[in-house]
């Protein structure tokens, strides 16, 4: 059990051979609104939460896409409306060949299996007046297979793989630790060996030291059953981990995408430098000699978002351009194909972008002075 | 995990034989220590509630008078309609046609109709406990049911469900019982007849707002957990996510919510037999005992009224005690209900 490799390492090699693997699943141009009403009695506007905005990824097998952003950025509509438990505005989900964005609930019956999903709050996720067994055994009895005895057996079965004690099937989710709870949830995911499992930051809610054994719990499925990943998460170096791409998303829409050493080498989107430098280093001397970019401001309203560019109003490089033109997700500065910003004014390799002025006027901005470099 | 084919050392064996023993006597273990439900955590702190357990025993008396009013009836050698108008003794009626008081005879005494007090409130009980049960079931089925469907649908289901539970609030239930009762005294429609039917259908009926009103809400907030989700996203259906895994969290609410309502019915039928619209004479029930004793009790026969109020409150009194004491077991930090 003990990994002798890092998953990083192993990433390394996988990653060069990415071009191979087929594409399991490809997302053009997903839009997702969600109508809010405003106005108290009489319904005069209907405005739109603008969750996600012409999002386009793909994902191939046995490979892990992170998906990071702040709170907020769409990042988990985007995942459930993968998973088929939003219904999309428009664009197109295509799973394993198929087209999967709008078709009926019973249609979509056989995919459920194919694609599995592990959520984030491992108290919210499991029902507390279950026992273990009948949760884990879910997927069974919802699809009709397998059981009375064989498929108790393949639930104890399934608590094996995910390294809990198959004679704890008759407690209840109160009985278990986070981790633990977390690892009934990865074996209620496991139960058809899903084509793609869907992560939503599924170790958020866990101690550090929990959280490095459900990462590594799901490094070892994957290597062993050939899953592959969409892994969603705020936390930047549990995403370097795990992923061999990461797309980073910002207000509804993908800002910057690429595999995962070359996006924390040359990162283009000043968004993405800023999430970098704010990353933790666990060495004071490095960590006091590095320059941290901070963003001002919070988010603005997806329901109202900026024009342009969506985060000319806290960008450090941002320009009247960037108020003007939506930019293209597109290879910047001569890099790989597969290593794309959404930035007009890309950042350089070695710029340091915490010195940079936005050249907008005032009143687009969040605050006068743009940013603060700080230590 | 273990290299047994290459070296099968004798310390590796004898440990690994360790270590094979040890996870057995674990899962013996394992199996002993059954997943202890929320059911049983409930009626672990049920047990050591003392005034909860004493009014179960009430209860449990009270349930067993009902059952066994034949045999009070037996024993007393009285039955419940027998007037004892003499002139042979026991005589029910004083020299001057007053209820006889508590006695040898008549040991809680006798009505203005000259019958045994003591047996027509062992036969009212059965009325009692009989119209709080089914009553309230009625009430906690239907309330569950519009309150399901109205959480979970949402939509145009719970606008509709929502107008018709603000009707059920709005009509004056009390003015609606008494015409209702007029009107199938003459015209009985199919089995609604003045008496027990009419009683059980005004008090069943009128509870289901407030029932779907919780429910609705409870629906609501469960409906938003991620294990909703979790199963959604499996390809449960609605009717699997309603029945498994929503409504075993509304069982413990509905639990203390039903033990609550049982002497709120209890009462709300005898109120009604008070008035003249519940139970209808000969037949013995306690509100309807009440009602005649307080016309003159005044005169004298004192029995006549605190006899089955006393059995009414002490009814009521150890369901409500009870009922609070379930709601505690269920929801020891007070946290779950208002």
């Amino acid at each position: 059990m003990n990994r002798e490799t890092t998953p990083t390492a192993d990433r390394g090699t996988a990653n060069t051979g990415a071009d191979h693997g087929e594409v399991l699943l490809r997302v053009e141009n997903l839009v997702k609104y969600f109508p809010v009403q405003s106005g108290q009695l009489i319904r005069s506007k209907r405005d739109f939460v603008h969750a996600v905005d012409d999002v386009s990824l793909e994902i191939r097998q046995g490979q892990t896409l992170g998906l990071v952003g702040e709170t907020g950025c769409g990042k988990s509509t985007l995942a459930r409306c993968i998973a088929r438990l939003h219904d999309i505005t428009s664009g197109k989900i295509i799973f394993d060949g198929h087209d999967i964005s709008t078709i009926s609930a019973r249609r979509m019956r056989p995919f459920r299996r194919e694609i599995q999903m592990i959520f984030q709050d491992p108290y919210g996720s499991l029902n507390p007046r279950r026992r273990v067994g009948s949760i884990i055994g879910d997927p069974f009895a919802i699809h009709h297979i397998a059981s009375g005895a064989d498929r108790k057996r393949r639930v104890q079965h399934l608590m094996e793989l995910v390294g809990l004690n198959p004679e704890h099937y008759n407690r209840f989710p109160a009985e278990f630790s986070g981790g633990q709870r977390q690892r009934i949830g990865v074996a209620r995911a496991l139960a058809f060996t899903p084509k793609l499992i869907i992560c939503d930051e599924p170790v958020s809610a866990l101690d550090v030291s929990i959280q490095a054994q459900i990462i590594n719990l799901l490094a070892d499925l994957q290597s062993e059953l050939g899953l592959t990943y969409l892994f969603i998460a705020h936390d930047l170096s549990v995403v370097r981990h795990v992923s061999n791409t990461v797309a980073v998303m910002y207000l509804g829409k993908v800002t910057e995408q690429s595999p995962v050493e070359q996006l924390w080498a040359h990162p283009r989107h000043p968004y993405t430098d800023a999430l970098l430098s704010a990353v933790p280093i666990p060495d004071p001397e490095f960590a006091g000699r590095r320059e941290r970019i901070i963003l001002v401001g919070d988010v603005p309203s997806p329901i109202n978002p900026p024009s342009g560019c969506r985060f000319h109003p806290r960008c450090p490089k941002a320009r009247q351009a960037c108020v003007e033109e939506v930019p293209e997700l597109e290879p910047r500065l001569g890099d790989e194909p597969d290593h794309r910003a959404a930035c007009l004014f890309p950042v350089e390799d070695g710029e340091d972008i915490s010195k940079s002025r936005p050249s907008i006027g005032a009143d687009k901005r969040v605050i006068e002075t743009g940013l603060v470099a700080g230590s | 995990m273990f290299n047994i084919q290459q070296q099968p050392g004798q310390a590796e064996a004898a440990l690994l034989e360790t270590m094979g023993a040890v996870p057995a006597a674990e899962g013996e273990a394992a199996k002993k220590i059954e997943g202890r439900s929320p059911w049983r955590l409930a009626w672990e702190r049920l047990r050591h509630d003392r005034a909860a357990m004493i009014s179960l025993g009430i209860i449990a008396l009270i349930v067993l008078v009902a059952i066994f009013a034949p045999v009070v009836a037996a024993i007393t050698g009285h039955g419940v309609y027998q007037q004892f108008r003499g002139p042979q003794p026991p005589l029910g009626l004083s020299a001057t046609d007053q209820p006889v008081g508590p006695g040898s005879a008549f040991l809680l005494g006798t009505d203005d109709q000259a019958r045994d007090i003591l047996v027509r409130i062992a036969y009212g009980a059965r009325i009692s406990l009989f119209v709080g049960v089914v009553a309230t079931a009625v009430t906690v089925f239907g309330g569950l049911v519009i309150g399901l469907a109205a959480g979970f649908f949402g939509g145009w289901v719970d606008s509709v469900l929502a107008r018709f539970l603000d009707w059920l609030l709005a009509v004056p239930f009390l003015l609606f019982a008494i015409s209702l009762v007029s009107v199938v005294q003459i015209h009985p429609i199919g089995p609604l007849q003045p008496g027990l039917p009419v009683v059980i259908i005004v008090l069943g009926f009128f509870g289901w707002a407030a029932v779907g009103r919780i429910v609705r809400g409870q629906v609501l907030s469960i409906r938003e957990k991620e294990y909703i989700e979790a199963a959604r996203a499996l390809g449960a259906g609605p009717w699997r996510i309603m029945f498994i895994d929503i409504l075993p969290n509304l069982l413990a609410q509905l639990i203390v919510y039903t033990t609550l309502l049982i002497p709120v019915t209890i009462v709300g039928e005898a109120s009604l037999s008070f008035l003249g619209v519940g139970i209808q004479p000969p037949t013995a029930d306690w509100g309807e005992m009440i009602s005649s004793a307080s016309g003159i009790y005044l005169y004298g026969s004192w029995w006549y009224l605190l006899f089955p109020s006393l059995a009414l409150l002490i009814t009521t009194l150890a369901f409500n005690i009870f009922g609070d004491g379930v709601r505690d077991a269920f929801d020891p930090r007070g946290n779950l209900f208002v």
